[in-house]
C-alpha cells in the first residue's frame, strides 16, 4: 500500500514536471531506453550527471561574469554546452533560458548575462530538486508495478487537454489511474 | 555491462548479433559531455551494438590506432582540441581508417557545417538530441 502510495505521488510529480514545462518529451525517450531493455539507473546516471555538469558550469559561468573584462567568447562556450545538456535530458526550462543568455552573450551585454546567469540557476535548482525527489521515490516504487506506458499515455492526453483547455494543473485524469 | 579502460567507458551489447549477420558491431563513440556519452552509448546498447565512449577526438585517435575492429564512429561536432570535423578529416586522410563510417552529431542546424562534412566524407549528420530512431535508420543503412 505504501508502495501504490508513493507511486502516485510520483506520477503526480512526473505529470507536474511536464505540465509545466521544466521536462519535455526528450525526459521520456530516456525513460522509455531504460524500460526497452537498458540499464537498470540509466535515467538516474544520466540526471546525476547532468545536475553534476550544470553546477559545475553555472559555478564557471558566476566567475567569469564577476571578471572586470568579461571573455564573453568563453561565457557563450559554456552557455551552449548546459544548453545542449539540458536539451540532451530534456530540461527544457532550462535550455530555453540558456538560449535567451546566449543572445545576451552575442550582444556583450554584461547586466542581462548576470540576470540570465540567475534565472538559468534559478531554474536549474528548481528542476534538480524535483529529479532528488523522483530519485528518492524511485526505488520504492520499483518494488512495486510502475506500468510506465499507462503513465506516459495520461501524460499526453493532459498535455492535449492543456492546450485545448489551458488548465494550470491538470492532475485530475490520475485519479483514474 | 560496462568498464572504464583508459578514460574510455567500454559497453558491451545486451545480446549477440547487431545490425548485420555475424559479429557485433564495434562502435566509437566521441563527445566530451558526459551526458551525451552516457545518452548515446545506451541508445547504441539499445540497437545491440558494442560500445567505447571516449571524451575527446584525440582519444578516438589513440583508440582507433590500438583496436582493429571499429565499425563505426559517432562524434559530436562541436569539441574542445579537435572538433569532430578535424577528427572526420583525420579518419579519411588515414589509409588505415579511411574506410570506417563517421557519423557526425551537432546541436546546431546549420547547413553549412551539414555540408562541410558530407563532403569531406560523413556518412550523415545527425541534430541533437539523438533518438533510437534516428540512430537506427543511419547505422542499418550504412552497416548494411
Amino acid at each position: 500500500m505504501a508502495a501504490a502510495a508513493l507511486r502516485e505521488q510520483l506520477n503526480a510529480l512526473l505529470s507536474s514536471m511536464y505540465a509545466s514545462g521544466l521536462v519535455d518529451d526528450q525526459f521520456q525517450q530516456l525513460q522509455m531506453l531504460q524500460d526497452d531493455g537498458g540499464t537498470p539507473g540509466f535515467v538516474a546516471e544520466v540526471v546525476t550527471l547532468f545536475c553534476d555538469d550544470a553546477d559545475r558550469i553555472i559555478s564557471e559561468l558566476a566567475a567569469l561574469l564577476e571578471q572586470p573584462v568579461v571573455d564573453f567568447d568563453k561565457v557563450d562556450a559554456y552557455v551552449h554546452q548546459l544548453k545542449g545538456s539540458s536539451a540532451s535530458v530534456g530540461a527544457q526550462k532550462v535550455k530555453f533560458t540558456c538560449m535567451q543568455f546566449r543572445e545576451l552573450c552575442q550582444h556583450k551585454n554584461r547586466d542581462g548575462c548576470i540576470m540570465a546567469l540567475t534565472l538559468v540557476r534559478n531554474e536549474f535548482y528548481d528542476l534538480r530538486n524535483k529529479f532528488q525527489t523522483m530519485l528518492q521515490v524511485v526505488p520504492y516504487v520499483l518494488k512495486g508495478p510502475f506500468d510506465f506506458q499507462v503513465f506516459t499515455g495520461i501524460v499526453k492526453m493532459e498535455h492535449m487537454l492543456l492546450k485545448l483547455k489551458r488548465i494550470a494543473c491538470p492532475c485530475f485524469l490520475l485519479k483514474f489511474v | 555491462m560496462a568498464s572504464i579502460v583508459g578514460g574510455a567507458v567500454v559497453a558491451a551489447a545486451a545480446g549477440g548479433g547487431g545490425v548485420g549477420v555475424g559479429a557485433t558491431p564495434h562502435v566509437l563513440a566521441v563527445d566530451d559531455s558526459s551526458v551525451d556519452r552516457a545518452i548515446i552509448a545506451a541508445i547504441l546498447r539499445s540497437s545491440r551494438f558494442r560500445v567505447t565512449a571516449v571524451d575527446s577526438g584525440k582519444r578516438a585517435l589513440e583508440l582507433l590506432g590500438k583496436e582493429p575492429d571499429v565499425s563505426m564512429i559517432i562524434t559530436d561536432y562541436w569539441m574542445p582540441e579537435m572538433t569532430g570535423y578535424e577528427l572526420l578529416q583525420k579518419v579519411k586522410e588515414s589509409s588505415n581508417l579511411k574506410q570506417i563510417p563517421v557519423v557526425i552529431m551537432s546541436s546546431e542546424n546549420v547547413q553549412t557545417r551539414i555540408s562541410r562534412c558530407l563532403e569531406e566524407g560523413a556518412e550523415d549528420f545527425l541534430v541533437k538530441p539523438v533518438r533510437a530512431s534516428d540512430v537506427s535508420r543511419v547505422f542499418s543503412r550504412v552497416l548494411r
